[in-house]
This record gives C-alpha cells, sequence and structure tokens, in this order.
C-alpha cells in the first residue's frame, strides 16, 4: 500500500496536534495499525524517518501497535479471532465471519515537550 | 510497496499541485444530507411455533423504503427465536439483517449482521465511521501538566490517518451529487485493458449520456488523449511518482472539468491493483477490471481492492479461447474476497457483455441524476 503518502498524513497530523499543544518538541509518535490493514509497518518506519526530517518530530521515536483482527462469526455467535480479512472462523472454519476490529490505521497518541 | 511517491510532484495537466495541502475554494466540513425521507413499510410476518417446551419462532421481515428523492431500501430481517421453557427464560435470538443501499447520493454501505443476545454481545459494527477527525485530549498526562514539574506530555489524538484524504472525498461527493453526477472509480493492474474498454464504452454510450474522463497516471496525457479522440472531454491527472489518485487531485479536476447536469464521470486510476483501494475519490463505485490473461487467483493475491470495488468487470473474453483461464475459479475467488461483489464477463475488443455493464451503468446513473436548479 501507500505508506509514504499515509506517513505524510501522518505528520501533518502530528505537526498540527504538537502545534495546538504548545509543543516545543516531539519525542514519541505511537499509531495504531490494525493487523488486517495492508501496510507494512517496516515500510512506515522507513518512510517516518524520511518525512520527519527536518520537522518538529525529527527526533520522535515511532512506535506502532499492532490492533489484532477480530470479526464476528454469524454461526459461533461470537467475537472470533480473524488473521486474514476475508478469513475463516477458528472455531466452526466457515467463511461467515464479519470484519469488526484490526483494520485500524490511526495517530494513536503523541508524547511532546 | 510505493515508498517514493513523493506527493508534491502531482499535476493536473498543465498546473503544477502543491503537495498535499491544498486551498479549496470549498467547504470540506459540512455534510449536507438532503434526503426527503419517507418510509414506506411492508412487513411480512411469518410464524412458525413448535410446542411443546420449545417454541420456535421465524419471522421474515421484508421493508421497502422509499424516500422521496428517489432512494429505494430494501432491508430484510429473519429473525428465529428459541425460547426454553423453564420461565427463566433463555432467550438466543438470531437476527441476520441485510440492507442494501441503492444510494444516488454520497453514502453506500451494505450490512450483513447477526446477534446473539445469549452470546454476548460484545461486537463492534463492521461500519466504516466517517465522523468528523475526533481529537480526544482528555485523557493522558496532558490534563495534569504543572508548569515546571514535568515537561514531558502525552496527547491522545485518536485521529485516523486516512482522515483528510476522507474529507475531500466527502466533498467530491457532495460535489458530484449536486449535479446528479454518477462517477465510476475504475481501477486494474497496469495492462488489463482499462483504457480500450473506457474508449468502447464511451463511443457506444456518448449518444445516451453525457461524458468526462479524468485520467490518471503517472507520466504521459497518452491515455486522456485517446479519450479525447471519441469527442468527449478528458481531464490527465499526472501523479508523478504517486501510484494512484487521491481525493485532493479528483477535486482539482473536478474545478477544471464543469462537469454537465446528470452526466457520467468515469475516472480511470493508476494501474495498480493495492494502492488505490485504501483512497475513497468520492466515486460511487469501485470498478475493478481483471483480464483473462491474468491470473486467477488475482482476487485472493490483492484481496483489498476487490474487497473495495462493488463490481468486476472480467476483460478480454474474447481470448478465452486460446487460454487456460478458469472464468468459474476466478468468479469464486473475487466472491471469496467480496461476497457482495457483482461480476461480468466482457470483451472490450468484441464488445461481448458490453451491454450488460451499459445497463447497469444506466440503472445507477438514473438513480444519482437530479433536476437541475
Amino acid at each position: 500500500m501507500h505508506e509514504m503518502s499515509l506517513m505524510e498524513s501522518v505528520l501533518e497530523i502530528v505537526e498540527e496536534e504538537a502545534r495546538k499543544a504548545g509543543a516545543t518538541k516531539v519525542k514519541a509518535v505511537r499509531l495504531d495499525i490494525g493487523e488486517l490493514s495492508h501496510v507494512e509497518p517496516e515500510a512506515m518506519r522507513f518512510c517516518f524517518d524520511a518525512v520527519v526530517r527536518g520537522t518538529i518530530a525529527a527526533e520522535a521515536a515511532l512506535e506502532i501497535v499492532r490492533v489484532p483482527g477480530q470479526g464476528w462469526c454469524m454461526d459461533c455467535c461470537e467475537t472470533v479471532a480473524l488473521s486474514e480479512r476475508f478469513g475463516a472462523c477458528p472455531k466452526c472454519g466457515n467463511h461467515r465471519v464479519q470484519m469488526t476490529s484490526g483494520d485500524d490505521m490511526r495517530v494513536a497518541e503523541l508524547e511532546v515537550e | 510497496m510505493c515508498t517514493v511517491c513523493g506527493c508534491g510532484q502531482a499535476t493536473v495537466e498543465g498546473k503544477k499541485v502543491e503537495g498535499h495541502d491544498h486551498g479549496h475554494g470549498h467547504d470540506h466540513h459540512h455534510h449536507d444530507h438532503d434526503h426527503g425521507h419517507s418510509h414506506d413499510h411492508d412487513h411480512v410476518h411469518d410464524h412458525d411455533h413448535a410446542h411443546p417446551h420449545g417454541h420456535d419462532h421465524v419471522h421474515a421481515h421484508s421493508h421497502e423504503h422509499d424516500h422521496g428523492d428517489g432512494h429505494v431500501h430494501s432491508h430484510a430481517h429473519i429473525h428465529g427465536h428459541d425460547h426454553g421453557h423453564d420461565h427463566a427464560h433463555a432467550h438466543g435470538h438470531a437476527h441476520v439483517h441485510t440492507h442494501d443501499h441503492d444510494h444516488g447520493h454520497d453514502h453506500s454501505h451494505s450490512h450483513d449482521h447477526v446477534h446473539g443476545p445469549g452470546c454476548g454481545h460484545d461486537h463492534d459494527h463492521g461500519h466504516v465511521v466517517r465522523s468528523e477527525d475526533a481529537i480526544d485530549y482528555g485523557a493522558g498526562l496532558a490534563g495534569v501538566h504543572v508548569p515546571g514539574l514535568a515537561q514531558e506530555r502525552i496527547v491522545k489524538i485518536e485521529r485516523d490517518i486516512l482522515g483528510k484524504n476522507d474529507g475531500l472525498a466527502r466533498a467530491n461527493r457532495r460535489r458530484l451529487a449536486e449535479k446528479g453526477v454518477f462517477a465510476l472509480n475504475l481501477v486494474s493492474s497496469p495492462g488489463s485493458g482499462k483504457t480500450t474498454l473506457l474508449v468502447k464504452a464511451i463511443s457506444d454510450l456518448k449518444e445516451k449520456h453525457a461524458i468526462a474522463v479524468v485520467e490518471g497516471d503517472q507520466q504521459t496525457s497518452n491515455d486522456a488523449e485517446r479519450i479525447r479522440a471519441t469527442g468527449v472531454r478528458a481531464i490527465q491527472v499526472n501523479t508523478g511518482k504517486g501510484c494512484h489518485l487521491d481525493a485532493s487531485m479528483v477535486g482539482h479536476a473536478l474545478d477544471d472539468l464543469d462537469l454537465e447536469q446528470n452526466s457520467v464521470l468515469f475516472i480511470e486510476n493508476v494501474g495498480n491493483l493495492v494502492c488505490p483501494a485504501a483512497f475513497d475519490l468520492g466515486e460511487a463505485h469501485k470498478v475493478v477490471v481483471l483480464s483473462v490473461t491474468e491470473g486467477e487467483d488475482k482476487p485472493l493475491k490483492y484481496p483489498d481492492m476487490f474487497a473495495a470495488a462493488d463490481l468486476m468487470l472480467l476483460n478480454k473474453a474474447d481470448l478465452l479461447p486460446h487460454l487456460d483461464f478458469d472464468v468459474e475459479a476466478c468468479i469464486a475467488n473475487a466472491l471469496k474476497v467480496n461476497p457482495r461483489l457483482q461480476v461480468m464477463t466482457v470483451s472490450a475488443r468484441s464488445g461481448e457483455g458490453m451491454a450488460v455493464f451499459y445497463a447497469w451503468i444506466a440503472a445507477r446513473a438514473a438513480l444519482a441524476a437530479r433536476p437541475a436548479n
């Protein structure tokens, strides 16, 4: 997927929020990235280093928290783990699982000073 | 993976576009839903009671909602109740809701829910929530920061990375809806025959519909020139190193296109089966074009795109006699990734199957159309 332009968006959000918070420096950026979202965390790290150069977040550490994939199995009537977007239910093996989380891509929080 | 998409390099034919920070002359944070809702419900209930000591209720509801603005929703609900008869009433309800909305305005979704109150109701509904960017400063250390004591603060944000694109896409969708324009976002890998298919469709449809085209490519305006040769308006967007169109690029193209009332807009995305899946442009539907010279397993290899699309055109069907391509297997793979996907087998060269696609467009364009002000 498109890690570079996603990271440009991350930087925009970070700069805006840091400004609102009156920060002089961003020390850490935490992203929540779902396991079922189709971005490569390694590619995101690579792009992060490239885009933050010369910005308020130049020295920021990037923390990526993986949000596990989950879905609602219509046959088991419960929330089950999902390892791929249209995967089978690990309990019953049917494909009637509706993804409920794990495709998140969010800037969760910043550590600033 | 696209690690080098210089975002500042996009050009909308003839103009240099500044990165991703565009001063638009319109307002991106409006939600105008002007539906005239008047619902007509028709319920059909079928009860099946199996006594003794065990109740089996099956309710089948079917609702038809007719909104005053030409939108028709139909909901089908099936409720199954199972009662254990010991007066402690352990109920297990299974509700199956299928919503299929075909809207001419700026949202469309389809849900499949099964609720089982007996087995724990702790699930999220898989809705795409497109609210305003939520900014939550409530929690974290920032609230208790005392000058001179702590220099470091945690700022809680919880903002969607794609939030800005989604906001711009909403603005595009609103602009299109105001003019009654039906917009399709055509996506595929390079070489699937998207442009040939478009040229064919435009030649066949231009008498019936006013048509305009946004052509996305990294470089060259070759495709826009092919489209213009059919006599319709086309604008080329060069993404530079970028591997997809985004909503702001399309917004700029809309500025220049001056679309006709109730026209059809084709947006031909950059040939890429990965990146464009994530970027809403404001279109009514993504249409994925897959050619039979590619593998049957492409939907499994690139599930995002097939999941994001509402229609798949299996193109170059005229070549099937010369290939080992298994159409059934390909369609099965696509449906595994997206059970709601509609599939049409077509050939832009021979014209086979194209009439079905045209009928699909005509029906939806009619729903999107609005009387001129």
